[in-house]
């Protein structure tokens, strides 16, 4: 009984639906016709006819490449069913009275303009393909710090738009990157200048409505020579019996002296595939850091890594995952030892309920004259359930031996020792479970600000109802 | 209605094997009852059993708290109904602050209770700060991750902090003097006392030393051996194990 009050709740918060009213719908399935239909609608083929070839040889690749086939299983993703583009509203605003009502419902309903009203510096807001509103601090703004969608960032900022963009994850890097690059739409485009410290969160919201639909937003960073931002993202969808894609790239550049952190709280409907990439270069004394919570989805592949490519740059990854049953959380993290002195820190943190199942894949790579690197990988995996799984694949290739690496790694079940400990002081079953959790996760909930720990906590609790056998 | 913990011909099996074998048992609200034994001998099977572990088989016999059994009940519902037990092996959860999880368990305990009664987080706050300083314990360690890292002391006075703060009819100890130093031992029966003083709370106290008995004064104590209760005096029952060990108690076969 319980579960079902709790799963009413989720659909009451987050899984609520609005009836479709496209603007503009591709016809499902992948063509070279779609794309090229997307470039119209974006007026790409008369301004940047690059950006339409850049597709199209993306389009290739994707049909090309094959399915990979160490991970996950993606045998059940039908791409002939899916909708590759679906506009919602005419243009992206920057009030939100100007947003369509049932968009701006939706939005209000997930408190994100409350959020934006509180403590973020910038919001950006994406429904099914394209971005309804963007809005930053105007104080930002005359320092020069660009945040908009991709597709803006592109017309008014083609230089710095044109020389990062796809570089950092060319379409060639894997099938879903390729898939990412030929149909992307909406997302962000960030441009911090030198020196400038963005000292509140932007955030972008990324809210699937329609159903069978591809979400691809692109997310390209540029934080300049000494420049220091945060940047949040949160996501989530409606419950559909059908599967829908959620395949993203996230670019990140982070220059000399600059300290870039991307935090990602997920929470997608159990009939997302979450397919991501999200890669960051990092140049001399930069730091790039990942925090990232992996929840919801059906499958999720995703492996945020850190090129160091410039001294003494740092790398911190730190991915956490929860696996419900029939779900599978293939997360990890990579970090690219391209110079001397740089570090990493990679921390993973995964629990399995019932039949879910949670894969830790990292990768360190320490290439030759890359001297003096230090790295640390630690991964901890809890299983709740005896039906529970967890594997971890860690690949270590090191070129240099002057490198010094830890690896560590734990897999934990709750004892019925520690259920009756916590039971003894008054706590049910459920809410020693839910305590160990929570308690398990907390390394990862006080480094993301309170109001997103908060809500975390919450996503666990509704994660873990219905945990007890 | 004066609360009443008995055990009547208690016979419990774990792993095919019979470790109590008929224990009878009454501690009222307010009495101080003290088990000794030697090693084996059942006692913190004992102390599990009362609480409710689920490892452990109850083949007959009965656990009657307040006039009802209690064998169906789990170990919260037995914890909301007043009873406590200090871990001899407390767990270590990390992540979960000491602060939190007090204060958790004591919302737990005291559903139920009215609204007003129950204290305000500030209130809270200051209940715990009160508790901790009589037992001597630092106010950093209310952040500190429950018992990670904590010394065996340290561990048995956490205990013993989460029994003053929930209050319970029925404590009970088990070798919660074990592992202490002499200042730790004093700090701790004081508090026990203190507890026993401001909630009447009937103490069950699981001891091999009769160094505590010193300071938390028995009304009776138990001889405990093969999983029975083979004898039963006053404090200078105490005194006579320390002197002469269990050999005149051991059953014979």
């Amino acid at each position: 009984m319980k579960q079902i009050t709790i799963n009413k709740d989720y659909e009451k918060k987050y899984g609520f639906k609005m009836p479709e009213k496209p603007v503009h719908s591709t016809e499902p399935g992948l063509s070279k016709k779609v794309v090229n239909e997307i470039s119209e609608i974006k007026n790409e083929k008369n301004e940047n006819d690059w950006i339409n070839k850049f597709r199209l040889r993306a389009l290739d690749t994707f049909l090309k490449k094959k399915m990979p086939t160490w991970g996950a299983d993606f045998s059940k993703i039908n791409f002939d069913e899916i909708i590759y583009y679906m506009k919602s509203s005419e243009k992206s605003e920057t009030k939100w009275e100007d947003v369509p009502k049932e968009i701006k419902e939706t939005f209000d309903k997930l408190g994100i303009p409350q959020a934006e009203r509180s403590f973020l510096a910038g919001l950006g807001a994406q429904y099914d393909s394209d971005s309804v509103y963007h809005s930053i601090l105007k104080p930002l703004e005359e320092k020069g710090v660009i945040f908009t969608d991709p597709d803006t960032g592109l017309q008014k900022y083609p230089d710095i738009f044109k020389k990062y963009f796809g570089t950092i994850v060319p379409p060639e890097d894997n099938k879903f990157s390729a898939l990412n690059s030929a149909v992307y739409s909406g997302g962000s485009f960030i441009y911090i200048p030198p020196g400038v410290d963005v000292q509140q969160p932007l955030q972008a919201y990324f809210r699937i409505n329609a159903q069978r639909f591809g979400q691809f937003e692109r997310t390209l960073i540029i934080a300049d020579k000494g420049s220091k931002l945060h940047y949040i993202e949160s996501c989530s969808a409606p419950i559909y019996s059908k599967d829908s894609l959620h395949a993203a790239v996230v670019e990140i550049v982070a220059l000399p002296d600059s300290h870039v952190r991307y935090t990602t709280l997920q929470n997608w409907s159990n009939n997302v595939y979450n397919l991501v990439t999200k890669r960051a270069h990092a140049y001399e004394n930069a730091t790039v850091e990942w925090v990232d919570a992996n929840l919801g989805s059906k499958i999720t592949t995703k492996f945020p890594s850190v090129y160091l490519r410039g001294r003494n740059s740092k790398a911190d990854i730190l991915s956490v995952a929860f696996a419900g049953n029939g779900q599978h959380q293939d997360t990890g993290g990579k970090a690219i030892h391209l110079a001397p002195n740089t570090s990493s820190r990679i921390t993973a943190k995964s629990v399995s309920k019932g039949s879910g199942r949670t894969t830790y894949r990292g990768l360190l790579y320490v290439g030759k004259g890359a001297s003096n690197v230090k790295s640390t990988v630690r991964c901890d995996a809890l299983l709740i359930n005896n039906e529970s799984r967890t594997d971890t694949y860690p690949y270590n290739e090191i070129h240099d031996d002057t490198a010094t690496i830890t690896h560590e790694a734990t897999v934990g079940k709750i004892g019925e020792d520690m259920l009756f400990y916590l039971m003894s002081r008054g706590l049910s079953e459920q809410q020693a479970l839910n305590m160990v959790v929570m308690g398990f996760f907390e390394p990862f909930a006080k480094e993301i600000p309170l109001e997103y720990a908060l809500e975390f906590n919450r996503l666990i609790q509704l994660e873990m109802a219905g945990s007890v056998g | 209605m004066a609360s009443k913990l008995e055990i009547k011909n208690l016979h419990v099996v774990i792993d095919y094997k019979e470790i109590l074998k008929g224990l009878d048992l009454t501690v009222n609200e307010g009495e101080t009852h003290a088990i000794m034994g030697p090693n084996g001998s059942g006692k913190s099977t004992l102390a599990n059993v009362i609480m409710g572990h689920p490892k452990y088989k109850i083949t007959s016999g009965d656990i009657i708290f307040e006039g009802k059994s209690i064998l169906a009940l789990t170990p919260d519902r037995r914890a909301k109904l007043g009873l406590f037990m200090a871990f001899q092996h407390p767990l270590e959860i990390s992540g979960v602050s000491l602060a939190n999880f007090l204060r958790t368990a004591y919302k737990h305990i005291n559903t139920g209770m009215d609204e007003k009664n129950i204290a305000s987080v500030s209130e809270f706050r200051k209940l715990m700060k009160e508790k901790m300083n009589s037992l001597g314990i630092d106010e950093d360690f209310a952040k500190r991750y429950l018992n990670e890292g904590l010394s065996g002391g340290e561990k048995k006075k956490s205990e013993v902090l989460q029994a003053t703060i929930l209050r319970p009819k029925i404590a009970i100890l088990d070798e919660t003097d074990s592992g202490t130093d002499v200042d730790a031992m004093k700090t701790i029966s004081d508090s026990i006392n203190n507890l026993k003083k401001e909630s009447n709370t009937g103490i069950l106290m699981i001891t091999h030393y009769n160094r505590i008995l010193k300071n938390v004064k028995p009304d009776l104590v138990h001889i405990m051996v093969d999983g029975r209760i083979v004898k039963t005096g006053d404090a200078s029952l105490a005194d006579r194990v320390e002197s002469s060990g269990y050999n005149e108690f051991a059953v014979v076969a």
